[in-house]
């Protein structure tokens, strides 16, 4: 079968291809242009933001801020209290959420068969995790923790007196646990699969149990892994308010939280807190920017040191094992 | 290096290369090369893997431009007219020179919009046209008594060797004037092979087809002019038979006899 | 002569195994514990006597009104549980969101992955995960402090805190979500689709719309379906700049609430057990409904395509 097309003259083809060239090139030149600008404009949110805590937040923060407690109804003084519950809070977060998502990821890694049942099962309830709400979560931790768990122990423990049943700092670090547990799984499992087979089977080849490879030669390669996946919880725990406003979060406090039944301050719950309850907006706008930046500043931190550590244990993947 | 010359044809060739050399940063790849292309015939580039007839056929269409770094000096001119240049669009010179690729790239979308792609790129929209051409391009590619009932089907549900018929039916879509084909059947089994092969035969009629291969016994098979590469150099052009039964440089003939591979 | 593995790896062994299904367990009770505090709406008679499913979802003809009507007001002499304002303040901020989000996330991300150098990329990907690790607290004070007054002059807005603000500083949490994903999708597009449409003659933007675009849609889409599943359930940004106003109305420049905001605002104010704590665990779990339901398509969408990938060229 021939071509049969009458084709046009050599000048007719000319003349439509340099037009659809022009077309052509300012087609892909406003592509370009386009999406750059799309680009340029996520950037500038980023940017506006910073810039915009920065210059309101400076001003107010000093040593002294960091370091005192709030007076005169939040238009003086410091965040300290926040920050030390804060950090009381994340720390006992990682110690119940790291072990048990590391040792998910391992499992699903290292032991679990892809097809069956349990693994999917698991699979799938890790990305719903990720994907619930904050505010389901503080339900939840309202719930269970609070409720449930909180008023069984009361009534096993302490009789009619209310020490667990109510918002405590031990509920919110383990609702704030379950909510990052997802952050911790994925980058361990990140980790745990840039480790190469052949290290994997020199271990085994020597005569190692399947336990001894994993815990004496794999984990400590994904350990780089593992400790991105902790500064992002971290970060995330540091940052949500919604899980606990219901359990354990208080605006003021007049005393440090000494116990586990204690409630505490947040500089994330504080921002909340003095945005949209101060009874003077313009008092207390200072100490708000300058929790604003604390706050941004120590996730900022936060997530690059993840990236960096993210990076550097790609590279060295990448380069020398394997 | 040679000039390619050849005897006994009357009309001029349809593509003119002129001391064409690539370059990736600071090695040459293949180079420099004289070689008439004839037109609607079969040219076979031949070689050992690594010899540069892959890279000389992609600057045929402006193809090795996608490689960062690439560098060409030389010229090459389709029918009189130069592909490179200061202000000759690449985009306009691959509807003339078309090329299917060794391992078949169908696109994953249906068999009939897959032959319809390089027209509708092109500005041709009206579907009764658009129904017309990508019959009579699955035509001529053999693929159109397989296909007729299943246009809408996904291509990526297509044997090896039909997606393969598929992909060149997509490239005559567009009516070029010379066919390029990067060892276009190394990948498919031996009777896949053949029907690629005969469907090379029946192309020459009307297209010029220029096919790189590793296979010297396929080129005595389809080509009616073989060029040996070897080492980024153009070692000898010749008609096929003659090539390949009185070769004039004796690294050809070492190639041929299998005195390595 | 070695000796056999010491009994304390398998019990090692097991206990991890136990560790893991915790995700399991944790949604699970998660779904249990907080349906358990719903559960009172449909067979409590103290409960009942105040507000059913029906009362919830059709409007009510409530004294002092002229026509029947859908209002949330549990805080009043006659507590009323309309669901419909909240569920259209809820849909009202995700679009918005959506709107401003997808067009920025997608752009963004085909920049990123179809021109952009490999240096660009390493910068960008960093700063978007910098922008996507600000808290929603913050993005939330920002819309409320900031933004509310830039609009109000722009667009001389009657209420200062409405959904148009709220929805858009929500679209700054829901951007990186997006970009991340449609950008991965995007960049493993099979270069030889690219190769052979270039081979066809197609310029640049021919082959990014018609073959690359298309090609990526399965991940664009998980990627949007997952911004739209944080749009839903985003509660600190609305609850801040929304206005927190439950009414009915068509406008985007009204103050408006969302269900998720609902439930952080009125939950420290409730009577532990009665009505209006039951009503806000009902409308935790539907939230949680609806975002298992959005999160699981767009899960099984990104699965799919990296299936389809690995089967494809």
């Amino acid at each position: 079968m021939s071509v049969a097309s009458v084709a046009p003259d050599r000048e007719t083809i000319a003349r439509h291809t340099a037009r659809r060239t022009r077309r052509n090139v300012i087609a892909d030149g406003a592509l370009a242009v386009a999406t750059g600008a799309t680009l340029l404009l996520v950037l500038t949110i980023l940017v506006v933001i910073l810039f915009d805590v920065i210059r309101h937040g400076t001003p107010h923060l000093s040593w002294a801020f960091l370091s005192e407690a709030p007076r005169d109804g939040m238009t003086a003084g410091g965040i300290f209290p926040a920050i030390v519950g804060m950090v009381e809070m994340v720390l006992l977060m990682t110690l119940a959420g790291v072990p048990i998502g590391v040792a998910t990821a391992i499992y699903l890694h290292e032991y679990a068969s892809p097809v069956s049942p349990v693994t999917r099962a698991i699979r799938l309830a890790v990305a719903n995790l990720a994907g619930v709400p904050s505010i389901v979560f503080g339900l939840f931790g309202l719930g269970f923790f609070v409720q449930f768990l909180g008023a069984g122990i009361d009534k096993a423990f302490f009789g009619s007196d209310k020490v667990f049943g109510q918002p405590a700092l031990i509920w919110a670090a383990l609702t704030m646990a379950v909510l990052t547990l997802p952050v911790v799984i994925v980058a361990t499992e990140e980790a745990l699969r840039a480790v190469p087979r052949e290290l994997r089977e020199a271990s085994l080849a020597l005569g190692a149990t399947k336990f001894q490879t994993v815990f004496n030669v794999v984990v400590p390669q994904a350990s780089s892994g593992i400790l991105t996946g902790t500064i992002l919880a971290v970060s995330r725990g540091a940052g949500e308010v919604a899980p606990i406003l219901f359990t354990g979060a208080a605006y003021f406090l007049p005393l440090l939280p000494k116990s586990l039944s204690s409630q505490f301050m947040s500089p994330s719950y504080h921002v909340y807190v003095l945005s949209t309850q101060s009874p003077d907006v313009d008092a207390t706008k200072p100490i708000l920017y300058a929790t604003v930046l604390v706050l941004l500043a120590l996730t900022f931190t936060l997530n690059i040191a993840a990236v960096v550590v993210r990076a550097r244990m790609r590279r060295r993947n990448a380069g020398g094992a394997g | 290096m040679t000039t390619g010359k050849t005897d006994q044809e009357p009309t001029p060739p349809k593509l003119t290369v002129k001391d064409l050399t690539v370059s990736y940063g600071d090695k040459k790849a293949v180079g420099p090369v004289g070689l008439d292309i004839v037109g609607q015939h079969v040219t076979a580039l031949i070689g050992p893997s690594g010899c540069g007839k892959s890279t000389f056929l992609r600057s045929l269409n402006r193809m090795n431009e996608l490689i960062p770094g690439c560098r060409i000096t030389g010229s090459v001119h389709l029918d009189g007219d130069p592909i490179y240049g200061p202000g000759i669009d690449p985009v306009a010179i691959r509807r003339r020179i078309g090329m299917v690729f060794q391992k078949s790239n169908p696109f994953p979308k249906t068999i009939r919009e897959n032959v319809a792609y390089g027209l509708r790129i092109g500005g041709i929209n009206d579907s009764r046209e658009i129904e017309a051409r990508v019959e009579r391009a699955l035509a001529q590619s053999a693929l159109w008594d397989e296909v007729k009932d299943r246009l809408d089907d996904s291509a990526m549900g297509l044997s090896g060797g039909q997606q393969q018929r598929l992909c060149i039916a997509r490239a005559l879509a567009v009516e070029p004037e010379v066919l390029l084909m990067d060892e276009p059947a190394s990948a498919l089994d031996p009777i896949a092979t053949a029907h690629i092969e005969e469907l090379i035969n029946e192309l020459s009629a009307n297209y010029t087809v220029v096919i790189v291969t590793h296979n010297m016994q396929q080129a005595a098979r389809v080509a009616d002019y073989t060029a040996f590469f070897y080492l980024g150099e153009l070692v000898e052009f010749d008609r096929t038979d003659v090539l390949f039964t009185k070769p004039s440089n004796s690294r050809t003939e070492d190639y041929i006899t299998g005195r390595f591979g | 002569m070695l000796a056999a593995a010491p009994f304390w790896h398998r019990a090692a062994e097991w206990l991890l195994h136990a560790m893991a299904i915790s995700a399991v367990v944790a949604i699970v009770l998660i779904l249990v514990f907080i349906a358990k505090e719903a559960a009172p709406l449909f067979y409590s008679h103290e409960v009942r006597g105040e507000v059913t499913l029906g009362k919830m979802l059709a409007p009510q003809l409530w004294p002092g009104y002229d026509e029947a009507a859908s209002i949330w007001q549990p805080v009043s002499d006659i507590p009323k549980f309309g669901l419909w304002p909240l569920v259209l303040g809820t849909i009202k901020v995700s679009i918005v969101a959506m709107v401003v989000s997808v067009p920025l996330g997608v752009g963004a991300a085909v920049y990123v992955s179809q021109y952009a150098g490999p240096r660009t990329r390493e910068i960008v990907k960093p700063v978007v995960e910098l922008l996507a690790g600000i808290p929603s607290v913050v993005l939330g004070f920002f819309a409320l402090m900031v933004m509310a007054t830039w609009f109000q002059n722009i667009f001389g807005l009657e209420s200062r805190l409405n959904a148009l603000v709220s929805g858009v500083a929500l679209a700054f949490a829901v951007i990186p979500v997006i970009f991340t994903l449609a950008e991965e999708a995007l960049r493993a597009v099979p270069r030889s689709y690219v190769e052979a449409s270039t081979a066809l003659g197609a310029a640049r933007w021919q082959t990014i719309a018609r073959v690359i675009l298309p090609a990526a849609s399965p991940g664009i889409a998980a990627g949007v379906a997952l911004g739209l599943g944080r749009a839903v359930g985003e509660t600190m940004i609305v609850l801040m700049a929304s206005g927190n106003a439950a009414i009915v109305s068509a406008s985007f420049a009204d103050s408006t609430r969302t269900i998720a905001a609902t439930i952080a605002a009125e939950l420290a104010e409730v009577v532990f057990g009665g009505a209006h704590y039951t009503v806000l665990f009902f409308l935790g779990t539907l939230l949680f409904l609806v975002t298992f339901g959005i999160n699981s398509v767009g899960d099984w969408a990104i699965r799919r395509m990296k299936r389809k990938l690995g089967s494809a060229t």
